[in-house]
């Protein structure tokens, strides 16, 4: 599951590029848009016009599950199932998301859970469906604040230690000593680190045209999510060297007080 | 021109990065302690067991409380003692002592 207590860190965005990664690398992988009612993770990956069947109307016995899959138009081996819009999460309990994850582990080599912001029902079901968590967080007060109450209640369900995505990080504002940087984040929240993405544009202009980031090779945030990806795969990735070195004339400029 | 050099060697204002951790730091140790009650009662429980090896103390009226200062949060406890005990008691109450205070 895909988590993160505070609303609009990234956690679609990571669910959709960890899965493009993922099925680039050879996994079968199944997202599911856990947000129901608000749902997004279709309208990122660019999937919106496919959608008949929800994972509402799955759980509800109203559809086959293969009917409700929409496969992804880049990779055979990557499937969404799409969130309902005009539901609320409490159309979907804890035991049906265990039964509906249980029946697509035996499937697909991943099922990645795109959760809703909160810790309302949306996180319970997810709770309920998933092994392993990841939680997605910016370097800013309240998203740690948040991830840190998520990994409380994530050890109190007995799940095993969730590890975290650093996400929006801008390596400037760090140096700068505006920004927390990744050593202040591990330090507060004490878990395993798994990936560290930049700030980068370019997830604007794949949001717009719905395609992951993972795509666009020039892209650095796309990068970071290839790297992760990997790393979920079990390889060692060196983590992207997202520190410039200051030149002596940044060096200077620093000396004299000025800023940036 | 003072400033000016003050302002290329003095680097006592701390960057809102440091700020932001030890804002966090403290908001946290007060989020921890209040979501995980059973933690707080069995931090009591233990105290007043290592306690009470050497002081026989008064268990109803004993308050454990985080307390927040301007920078710094610390673990205050007020723990009434009823009397202190000998080496000789070995861990058994022998009850209040002639002239312990209430």
């Amino acid at each position: 599951m895909i988590t993160s207590g505070k609303g609009g860190v990234g956690k679609t965005t990571t669910s959709a590029n960890l899965g493009a990664a993922l099925a680039s690398l050879g996994k079968s992988v199944v997202l599911i848009d856990a947000d129901i009612g608000l749902r997004n993770l279709d309208v990122v990956m660019g999937l919106e016009n496919r959608i008949v069947y929800h994972l509402v109307d799955v759980v509800d016995g109203y559809c086959r599950l293969n009917q409700a899959l929409i496969k992804d138009k880049r990779f055979d081996n990557l499937c969404l199932l799409p969130a309902a819009q005009t539901k609320d999460k409490t159309a979907v309990t804890p035991d049906q998301m265990r039964q509906l994850c249980k029946e697509l582990r035996g499937d697909f080599d991943f099922v990645l859970v795109d959760c809703p912001a909160g810790i309302e029902q949306g996180f319970k079901n997810a709770i309920a469906g998933a092994d392993t968590a990841i939680i997605v967080a910016t370097p800013e007060v309240s998203s740690v604040r948040d991830a840190d109450r998520i990994i409380g209640l994530l050890e109190a369900e007995s799940m095993p230690s969730p590890r975290l995505i650093i996400n929006r990080l801008r390596p400037a504002m760090v140096r700068r000593g505006d920004m927390m940087g990744i050593s202040d984040i591990l330090d507060i929240l004490a878990i395993d680190l798994l990936g560290v993405v930049p700030d980068d544009e370019s997830i604007v202009v794949s949001t717009n045209r719905g395609e992951p980031a993972v795509l666009q090779p020039a892209s650095r945030a796309g990068q970071a999510y290839r790297n992760i990806g990997r790393r979920l795969l079990g390889e060692t990735v060196p983590y992207l060297n997202l520190e410039e070195t200051p030149g002596l004339f940044g060096r200077l400029k620093r000396l004299f007080g000025a800023s940036g | 021109m003072l400033e000016l050099i003050q302002r290329l060697f003095a680097r006592d204002t701390p960057s809102s990065k440091d700020v932001a951790r030890e804002r966090l730091r403290m908001v946290l140790v007060h989020d921890r302690a209040n979501v995980a009650p059973q933690v707080w009662e069995a931090l009591k429980v233990d105290l007043i067991r290592v306690i009470s090896r050497y002081l026989d103390i008064d268990e109803a009226s004993m308050d454990v409380q985080l307390q927040t200062e301007k920078d710094s949060v610390a673990l205050v406890a007020s723990i009434p003692v009823r009397r202190v005990k000998r080496p000789s008691d070995g861990g058994q109450a022998l009850g209040p002592g002639v002239g312990a205070a209430p």
